[in-house]
């Protein structure tokens, strides 16, 4: 090699100016903000991104009956109970025909329904249109999760900022407290909760907010011990800002992916509570429906109409899976370490 | 140790108290008295029947009488059922939910403990996908629903299992396998991010390398390690399954405490409610202490920071 002589020619080569930029530090790829960064994560999945779709199609649809019910979900018609579903002229379980005793009949002619109208989810024991009450009951059972929810955070969140940010013997108190609250079985909490004020949207909201709170106030707590060291605040409170705004400005947009990821589990654990309290019959009272109460009408005839019961059944079901889903996939999205 | 235990106890006597010194006057806010016909009684009688059951003294006497008597075992007459004691009506009707409850809890985590390690084991091929799949399914699906799919399918189509009884063992199958399907889902979840932290580790490397075969590596020590954090769940767990038993008692139609609290509750029967909710506060209570007590035996650092991982 050294004997060789190095044939390189000329023009291979550029003179570089003194005091001129080179750009090999520059990074190519546009910097992402962590919320940026954890969507990107989250598309990748696909689960999540599915369920997500899934979820905003119900609460379209939910929320848009209001407007666009196929039927009003309360209004009763004797003669036209128990009809099973039916779409146009009828096909495939959609047929509008009841097994009554062994024989096959069209329950639409018996009941003397005029050609042409048809019921896409069969009606009730009432004659209540199934999808309509179906739709309403989606809407009243997001709308206690939402509620309860949202108490959830408000609560938990200052509480858990409170007695993290404070320490000390604060901590210690507002701790043992948190302590004796949990070892309370919840489900007794919101029962107790629900004798003492009648059942109805906002108090069931209001029972399973009070003993939901309690996880979101330790992982927020946690967080902001852990926080409450590091230099960002340090350089915050070296110029003198307020407790009050390093709370709000500089702790709560980091402790954002913690309470963001909580919300997504609390959502369906309210969701659960609403309709088991309603399924044993101590929740929404009507005429207001949930998917719990839907589920306890259809219970009650479900080994003749199953119908009744399947179709709420399996919207709170997918409601559920679809929540966990996404709840998941948002875990693994804004902090990728603990992905399996 | 010692201490910690004796920390630990008197923290649940004092929880214990609070939540009875709650329900006792939540109960004594509540409208309504407990006779179903008032009007058509006199007032004589109804001094009576005060007298009976103890309401015509001043509250803070019918409060000291209340923990008095929990002390000793006596929970009240419930207003319900023949003026028959709370005590008696839980001590004829805690064998069924205990029996249904203690087998979900095996079936669940003996279960969700070998799909999570199977689904470890078999990280990211389509075994474990479905091991997932079905976690997320049995967390998703609440047990009512599934009870009543299992009601339906198993003993009315295929006639299978009894639909709502309770005599012998077989009745107990179905209620059995509703209760166990989140306790199964959860172990399995927990179990698999265990598992895999634990396959990762540098003892199971060691392990490997000293020539172990993959069922004694799993076996012996992946296994083992991994079951250590489980046994947090089991205060989650428990919680759970006296909510589940409430529903699934109610729809096999089983004579348990949980079918018991719902009547009770739709009835207004004040002394059972309270009655139950003492004695359900009371399991989980004793649930909670064993598993920090035996996390505290096994990992001596929970003991010392003094935190706790209890639900």
């Amino acid at each position: 090699m050294a004997d060789e002589k190095m044939n390189l020619p000329k023009d291979a080569f550029e003179p570089l100016k003194a005091g001129e930029q080179l750009n090999n530090e520059r990074i190519a790829a546009p910097s992402l903000t962590f919320l940026q960064d954890a969507w990107r994560r989250l598309k990748k999945n696909k689960a999540a991104v599915i369920s997500l779709w899934v979820l905003i199609v119900i609460i379209v649809l939910a929320v848009g009956s209001i407007w666009f019910s196929p039927r009003n979900p309360n209004a009763q018609n004797a003669t036209y109970a128990n009809l099973p579903p039916k779409i146009g002229h009828g096909f495939w379980g959609f047929s509008g025909k009841a097994n009554v005793a062994g024989a096959v009949v069209d329950a639409y002619k018996q009941a003397g329904v005029p050609k042409g109208t048809y019921y896409i989810l069969g009606t009730d024991y009432l004659g209540r249109d199934l999808l309509s009450r179906i739709l309403f009951g989606t809407r009243i059972s997001l709308l206690v999760a939402f509620v309860a929810t949202f108490f959830d955070l408000v609560i938990g969140v200052a509480y858990g900022m409170f007695s993290g940010w404070y320490g000390g013997r604060v901590d210690n108190i507002m701790q043992r407290i948190l302590e004796v609250i949990s070892s309370v079985p919840n489900l007794v909490v919101v029962i107790l909760m629900i004798v003492v004020f009648k059942p109805g949207i906002f108090s069931i909201s209001m029972a399973i907010a009070i003993t939901g709170w309690i996880t979101m106030a330790r992982l927020v707590r946690a967080q902001t011990l852990k926080m409450k060291d590091q230099e960002f605040i340090l350089a915050a409170r070296t110029l003198g800002e307020s407790t009050r705004k390093i709370a709000l400005k500089h702790l709560l947009p980091n402790l954002s992916s913690t309470i963001i990821i909580q919300l997504m589990f609390t959502i369906p654990t309210a969701i659960f509570f609403e309709a088991f309290l309603s399924f044993i019959g101590i929740g929404i009272s009507a005429p207001n429906a949930s998917l719990g109460t839907l589920l306890n009408d259809g219970y009650k005839t479900f080994r003749f109409l199953p119908y009744q019961m399947w179709y709420p059944a399996a919207v709170l079901s997918i409601i559920m899976i679809a929540f966990n889903l996404l709840a998941d996939g948002l875990r693994d999205a804004f902090d990728p370490r603990t992905r399996g | 140790m010692r201490k910690y235990i004796l920390k630990r106890v008197l923290y649940m006597i004092l929880t214990l108290f609070l939540i009875a010194t709650i329900t006792f006057f939540l109960m004594k806010l509540l409208p309504g008295t407990p006779y179903q016909n008032q009007d058509k009684m006199s007032a004589s009688q109804i001094h009576m029947m005060n007298e009976q059951y103890g309401l015509n003294k001043p509250v803070w006497q019918q409060y000291l009488i209340y923990i008095f008597g929990m002390v000793h075992g006596d929970l009240g007459i419930s207003f319900q059922f023949s003026s028959q004691p709370v005590s008696y009506l839980i001590a004829t009707r805690i064998g069924p939910s205990l029996q249904l409850g203690i087998q979900a809890m095996i079936v669940g985590s003996v279960l969700g403990i070998l799909l999570g390690a199977f689904a470890a084991i078999r990280k990211n091929t389509w075994a474990d996908t479905l091991a997932t799949l079905l976690a997320i399914l049995g967390m998703s699906i609440p047990n009512f629903v599934f009870a009543v799919l299992l009601q339906y399918i198993l003993g009315f189509k295929l006639k299978l299992f009894p639909i709502a009884l309770w005599d012998n063992f077989s009745s107990s199958i179905l209620p059995t396998i509703a209760l166990a399907m989140m306790p199964l889902a959860e172990t399995a979840r927990f179990m698999r991010t265990e598992m895999i932290d634990v396959l990762s580790s540098d003892y199971i490397m060691l392990a490997r390398a000293k020539g172990l075969t993959q069922a004694g590596v799993v076996w012996h020590h992946a296994l083992r390690n991994s079951l250590i954090p489980v046994i947090t769940l089991a205060g989650p767990l428990a919680v759970n399954l006296m909510t589940g038993s409430m529903v699934v008692e109610n729809i096999f139609s089983i004579p348990g405490i949980g079918e018991q609290f719902v009547k009770s509750i739709t009835t207004n029967d004040y002394p059972t409610i309270m009655g139950v909710t003492m004695v359900y506060s009371f399991m989980l209570v004793i649930v909670i202490l064993v598993v920090d007590i035996l996390y505290g035996i096994i990992d001596p650092r929970i003991r010392l920071s003094g935190s706790e991982v209890s639900a």
